[in-house]
């Protein structure tokens, strides 16, 4: 009976007793707390996987000044510098408007095409309080040839609609760990005109992007978009696209080698593109710098 | 004898949890970061204010944990190389400090000042553990506590690397200042 009483006596007192001996740290009695969402950062270096659209999203109030640069084939040999005798670029200003949306235009000397695009984040990566495993991006954008003439037929006449192409893109993009982020874009480019009945105006693609970072503020790249419906016939393949990330502080420099001329999703996707295996391939990069134009609170 | 043994038991297992009452803690402590270099054209500066603090009036030990992720830059990019490129935040999420006031009697909890002592203990950093002792203020207004103290620190002590391209912008040495107003637990 006693050792019973004794027992019970033990058992109650055993957790005041052991709590006394572990000595648990302040923060540990305060717990936790409220449980926070923690958002996905920094999936990509930059706001394009190399061409494409990335998961990654500009900071709000922040303008990325984009230059790009592609040149010619390396294929041509010495006497064109493998290609850095030709160069065709792209300018561009992005705006982080807000948290989930991004606006920007560019032009382009090939085709003296002007884009412009909206990019809206309709799910955001993240774990926590709130997890989900994936972000979704949608983006849409409008291009507009700036060519004279258009059509390259005397029998069609350039009017405006006919220099109009649009594309829209859904990214569907998991960073996997601070190295690996992968990416899946279903897109579709339309073009208004094209060259003959047998080129489609409606051209499907599927995206697949990533990245792999390698150091703090290098990583390789690669960016690959396949075709649904391209014409067969056409002497044209779809664009694949190799490259490293460098982050220097203030630029994101992307060099690469690609397969694809164009540097906005019509481009790139329905311009001519060469065989990589003929080495219809040119050296690129992209030059990024992010301005912050709406200044955020620090208080001292 | 039974009824008198339950009796302690219970008065015991509610007895013990109650010496909490002399600790003070927040959950929205303050937290000022600087680390401009001497000659730097901008500043590097941070703040949050969502750092924990516990302080345990009847021993002077004390404990402090802020989210990395928590810090406020005014450019997002500089948020950004912060955590990715300094801090690495994804693997280290906390700086914490756990530590002890030197001298305890320095403080009277109960009367009303302004107490200047020293705090020593162990701050840890983007995973290093340094021991440090700084001098800290305590305010004891109308029975309100609060605290103020400023950590200096070289951030290669904590594994921290300045690349020299960036090196006449982010300085060396970083300060850390820490605002906490207290409420009893």
């Amino acid at each position: 009976m006693k050792y019973k009483q004794l027992l019970i006596l033990t058992i109650l007192l055993l957790p005041a007793v052991l709590v006394k001996a572990q000595e648990p740290s302040l923060l540990d009695i305060l717990g936790e707390g409220e449980k926070t969402t923690e958002y996905t950062t920094n999936a990509f270096k930059g706001s394009r996987v190399i061409n494409s659209h990335s998961m990654e999203m500009l900071h709000p109030g922040t303008m990325d000044f984009r230059i790009l640069h592609r040149f010619g084939r390396i294929n041509q040999g010495v006497y064109q510098l493998f290609g850095l005798d030709q160069a065709s670029m792209r300018m561009g200003f992005d705006f982080g408007l807000q948290k989930n949306l991004v606006v920007g235009v560019g032009r382009s000397t090939s085709k003296k095409e002007l884009d412009g695009f909206i990019k809206y984040r309709l799910l955001w990566q993240s774990k926590g309080a709130r997890v989900m495993p994936v972000s979704v991006i949608a983006v849409a954008g409008m291009t507009v040839n700036g060519l004279k003439d258009v059509t390259g037929n005397p029998e069609v006449a350039t009017t405006f609609s006919r220099r109009l192409g649009y594309y829209y893109s859904l990214i569907v993009g998991r960073k996997f760990s601070d190295r690996l982020t992968i990416q899946l874009a279903p897109t579709l480019v339309h073009t208004n005109i094209v060259e003959n009945r047998l080129v489609p105006n409606n051209l499907y693609a599927l995206g697949f992007g990533g990245r792999f970072k390698f150091t703090k503020r290098m990583a390789i790249v690669w960016d690959y978009s396949y075709a649904f419906n391209r014409f067969p016939e056409n002497v044209n393949y779809n664009p694949l696209s190799l490259g490293i990330d460098i982050e220097t502080g203030g630029h994101v420099f992307q060099l690469h080698f690609s397969n694809a001329v164009g540097m906005n999703e019509r481009a790139f996707l329905s311009d001519d593109n060469g065989n990589w295996l003929k080495g219809d391939i040119q050296f690129g990069f992209n030059l990024s710098r992010v301005f912050q134009i709406k200044k955020q609170k620090v208080q001292p | 004898m039974t009824k008198q043994m339950f009796f302690l038991a219970a008065l015991m297992a509610l007895v013990l949890p109650a010496a909490d009452a002399q600790k003070l803690f927040t959950r929205s402590g303050k937290v000022f970061f600087n680390a401009t270099a001497p000659s730097s054209p901008e500043v590097i500066e941070a703040s949050q204010t969502s750092g924990t603090f516990v302080l345990d009036q009847s021993t002077g030990n004390l404990e402090m944990a802020v989210l990395i992720k928590g810090f406020s830059f005014e450019r997002a990019l500089m948020q950004e190389h912060f955590n990715e490129n300094y801090m690495e935040s994804s693997k280290f999420p906390k700086a914490t400090f756990k530590g002890k006031l030197d001298k305890l009697s320095d403080v009277n909890f109960t009367k009303d000042g302004t107490y200047t002592t020293n705090v020593s203990g162990d701050l840890t950093i983007h995973g290093v553990i340094q021991k440090v002792t700084t001098p800290v203020n305590i305010i004891v207004k109308s029975g309100a506590v609060s605290a103020a103290t400023k950590f200096s620190l070289t951030l290669k002590d904590y594994g921290i690397d300045i690349p020299s391209l960036v090196a006449d912008k982010v300085g060396k040495q970083a300060t850390l200042t820490v605002n906490v107003d207290l409420k009893p637990m």
